[in-house]
């Protein structure tokens, strides 16, 4: 089960009204390489994979979901008191035909969420290494949408995410290297 | 020596339509060659920073800004 914090992992300041900005970060909300897809990810795998590295996947998937509400704050302060021709504008003209202002698990060219975006293989290996891969993918993401904005503060956020890429990725590379480990192997003579 | 970005230079054509980027970057942040994290490392000085940084090592600290804003040499 889970406790509940009521507020942000990190604070989320933005500076003005931009709902272009939010178009393109609604991708680390509802995209392939986004927070949902990871916690979601994270969170399932974790029943099929050997006891060291369990608790490594809910820690880190329960964190994703501290990242995924800070994104959906930035995208409902760049959103709110946008008018039906800002949304317009800004490329988000169908998503306000389908959902008004309200926020939605979409990708930033609106294909929404799938199952599809994860992967359970079942094999520890395969599982910890799409982890990681996905990590760097999500790193990347936020790179490309740091070099869109031209918000400062809402970059500070969000280089405060890419660099918790950073260090799940680590993670996952020292849980790869617990799954490699050698010592406990059978010795035989 | 250690870098937390590299550099390459692509070939550009003298036809190329947009004007060409000559050094062109990719990030390779610390996770890449910590290995295993070693015990002791030294932390931040203040709780405060380490959550502005977003980690408690600064071993683990990895600074971005956009390329196109930085203004990169490529040295």
């Amino acid at each position: 089960m889970w406790y509940y914090e009521k507020k942000l992992q990190y604070p989320v300041r933005v500076r003005e009204c931009n709902p272009r900005l939010a178009k393109f970060l609604i991708e680390q909300y509802g995209g392939a390489d986004g927070e949902l897809a990871a916690a979601l990810r994270y969170l399932n795998q974790r029943y099929s994979i050997p006891d060291k590295v369990i608790g490594l996947l809910t820690d880190i998937g329960t964190e994703e979901f501290a990242h995924l509400e800070m994104i959906a704050t930035m995208v409902y302060k760049l959103t709110k008191d946008a008018t039906p021709e800002q949304m317009k504008e800004a490329g988000l003209g169908a998503h306000y035909v389908n959902h008004d202002n309200a926020l939605f698990y979409e990708n930033a060219s609106g294909t929404p969420w799938t199952a599809s975006y994860i992967q359970a293989k079942g094999d520890p290996i395969a599982d910890i290494y799409e982890d990681i891969a996905a990590e760097e993918k999500a790193r990347a993401t936020y790179q490309w949408i740091i070099n869109m904005s031209d918000d400062p503060e809402l970059n500070d956020g969000l280089k405060y995410l890419r660099e918790r890429e950073v260090v799940h990725s680590q993670r996952f590379r020292e849980a790869a290297e617990i799954l490699k480990e050698e010592r406990g192997k059978k010795v035989f003579f | 020596m250690f870098s937390q970005r590299k550099f390459y230079t692509p070939y550009t054509s003298p036809t190329d339509p947009c004007p060409p980027i000559e050094v062109k970057s990719y990030e390779t942040p610390p996770q890449l060659y910590l290995g295993f994290q070693p015990p002791c490392l030294p932390q931040y000085a203040s709780a405060k920073e380490a959550l502005h940084r977003g980690t408690l090592w600064p071993a683990l600290y990895s600074p971005y800004e956009s390329p196109y804003k930085r203004g990169d040499t490529g040295e």
